[in-house]
């Protein structure tokens, strides 16, 4: 079943496009996360959804009925914001409760159904604390059982996790997945963190500028993306201009570089990701087809180490396991002569933007 | 202020220095001239009411102001803030000169009577309601406004449940500067009232045309420890320095 639709969905201000013609669907228990740069047209499509924002053209179809004119509060979602937008002259109990309150809830079943959300959200004993008494993380949670509580339909999330600091925000990730699951909550959520996306969410829409890019599982998108852009928002890569020379050989800057396919002057970008690339210390000779470069820089980030390698192609980001041992590419420092090779499989076409 | 304190201490007639001692008479003075009480109680009347209003409108003003989008809201800002800028005595007679036209317009008598006094007292208290509301509807983002209309919140529930009660400190504010602002008016009142209507500071002014003697900071001293407690219990309430400022 789909809880939630979006046809052409279209805003405007004044000259400025800000949403264009959104076509998205939204199974029930599905996760869908809005991903991409400041701008792009994203929080206005989910405030759309939410009723913040009329659009210019288009549908908003929640649970099967039309909501597109309705106002926020004849609609059955439930966000959580940005910044939490918890009502500071409230208890927490009072927060959460308002929902149910404005539903007409009985008190009794209103008592019950917050006690279980604050459970759910494991803030139970907090219930009559002000939410400035809140750590950010407490606050967060707050507002997500005050969210839930209500059943609501649909789920949205405005960039819930901004505001936490690094742990807190993995970890608060993997909850809210959890959750989501558990309940089986058809959500929609809004973020500019592609690790965030590609973690969280059962399906991804990238947009920018006001248009969807792409549509897909986090795997597609990142295994398949659509365009440079897509590549580029979503994970790193090495992108390398040039043109197909044959199929499954691409020429850039002198170099006969692997690639999926292609049909010669096709395409003229080609992207790879840094963790499909080998990187060789150039001991020996090099291997057959490998491509030679010298390293740039170095970085080491704990168990990943990259190498950034200047090729006559272009830089190309290699990631690996960092080494130990008597590894030689332990010893690689600016300036080393490396072959570099991939897969054809690994080296991606695309239309050069 | 502590030299008026002093003062109304002071045993003698003729002020000067230094005292030839002090004493409590002129308290007991100014309790037994009853203009003095009857004064009290009108420009309580005036500021209470006066108030009242002002702040209603003034909040209403202030939230439009800030929150809605409208053509000429630069000109309706201005506005309401205007009696600010405009000198009492100015004021006074322009009000004086609308109010008998309108008198001789409607044959209604406005000019001398209570409501025509109150009303122009709520033109004095306004600015300072739209002032203090709207600093601290300013600071406010609407997000908690939304997440209340989220879970079902109809917009007059919002703003009675959410929003009136996160502005509380302004509107607090705007009514304890407007009370001050009408209580302690002369330029406008002394215009404007009729007789046997007479408020405190006009009382006191028309004392002062026939004695000076330390009466009159006795009235200012007991005015001066109202005020000051009235301000005292309203940040027991709500921070006033944190309005202000």
């Amino acid at each position: 079943m789909t809880s939630l639709i979006l046809e052409n969905l279209r805003r405007t201000y004044g000259a400025t496009v800000a949403v264009d013609r959104v076509n998205l669907e939204v199974a029930q228990g599905e996760l869908v996360a809005l991903l991409g740069p400041s701008g792009c047209g994203k929080t206005t499509t989910l405030r759309m959804v939410a009723g913040f924002v009329l659009p210019t053209d288009g549908r908003v179809l929640i649970g099967g009925a039309d909501v597109t004119r309705a106002p926020p509060y004849g609609r059955d979602t439930g966000m959580v914001f940005q910044g939490y937008a918890l009502f500071p002259h409230m208890t927490v109990a009072d927060n959460v409760g308002f929902g149910l309150e404005m539903r007409r809830v009985p008190r009794a079943e209103r008592e019950r159904k917050v006690a279980e959300a604050l459970r759910l959200v494991q803030l139970d004993g907090l219930a009559e604390r002000r939410p400035m008494q809140l750590s950010g993380g407490q606050q967060q949670r707050v507002a997500l059982a005050r969210a839930l509580v209500v059943n609501p339909t649909v789920f949205l999330l405005d960039e819930p996790l901004s505001n936490l600091d690094a742990r807190l925000r993995a970890e608060v990730r993997v909850e809210i997945r959890a959750l989501q699951q558990r309940l089986g909550l058809t959500t929609l959520f809004v973020t500019h963190d592609q690790e965030e996306a590609l973690t969280m969410a059962d399906r991804l829409v990238v947009m920018d500028r006001g248009r969807v890019r792409q549509t897909g599982t986090p795997e597609e998108l990142y295994e398949r993306p659509a365009d440079l852009f897509v590549a580029g928002f979503l994970g790193r890569c090495s992108i390398l201009r040039g043109a197909v020379e044959t199929p499954g050989v691409f020429r850039a800057g002198g170099l006969a570089l692997p690639c999926a396919g292609g049909t010669p002057g096709e395409h003229s970008a080609l992207v790879v990701r840094p963790e499909r690339v080998g990187i060789a210390a150039n001991g020996g000779t090099p291997p057959d087809g490998a491509i030679p470069g010298r390293v740039a820089m170095v970085t080491y980030l704990g168990g990943l180490t990259d190498w950034h390698v200047q090729t006559d192609a272009g830089e190309i980001l290699v990631t690996r396991p960092t080494p130990d041992g008597d590894d030689p590419l332990r010893r690689l420092a600016p300036g080393d002569a490396v072959t570099l090779d991939w897969n054809a499989s690994a080296g991606r076409l695309l239309p050069d933007e | 202020m502590l030299a008026v304190i002093w003062l109304s201490f002071f045993d003698q007639e003729v002020v000067s220095f230094p005292p030839d001692g002090y004493t409590l008479r002129w308290y007991v003075n100014a309790w037994e001239k009853r203009q003095f009480a009857r004064g009290f109680v009108n420009s309580l009347e005036v500021a209470l009411i006066a108030s009242g209003i002002g702040v209603t409108l003034g909040t209403a003003a202030a939230y439009a102001l800030v929150r809605a989008e409208f053509p000429g809201k630069t000109a309706l800002s201005a506005l309401l803030l205007g009696p600010l800028a405009v000198p009492g005595v100015v004021l006074g007679t322009g009000l004086y000169v609308f109010f008998v036209q309108i008198d001789n317009a409607i044959d209604f008598q406005i000019v001398a009577t209570l409501p025509g006094l109150i009303a122009a007292h709520v033109l004095l208290t306004i600015p300072w309601t739209v002032r203090l509301v709207a600093a601290s509807l300013q600071g406010l983002q609407p997000a908690a406004e939304e997440a209340a209309a989220n879970l079902g919140a109809r917009p007059w529930t919002v703003f009675r449940r959410i929003t009136l009660p996160m502005m509380r400190a302004g509107v607090v504010a705007g009514a304890l500067f407007s009370f001050i602002q009408s209580f302690e008016n002369l330029e406008l009142t002394l215009l404007l009232t009729g007789p046997g209507r007479s408020t405190l500071p006009v009382e006191m002014l028309n004392y002062l045309e026939f004695r000076v003697d330390p009466t009159l900071a006795a009235v200012a001293t007991v005015q001066i420890l109202l005020i000051g407690a009235l301000m005292l219990i309203t940040d027991r309430f709500v921070s006033l320095s944190r309005v202000v400022s």
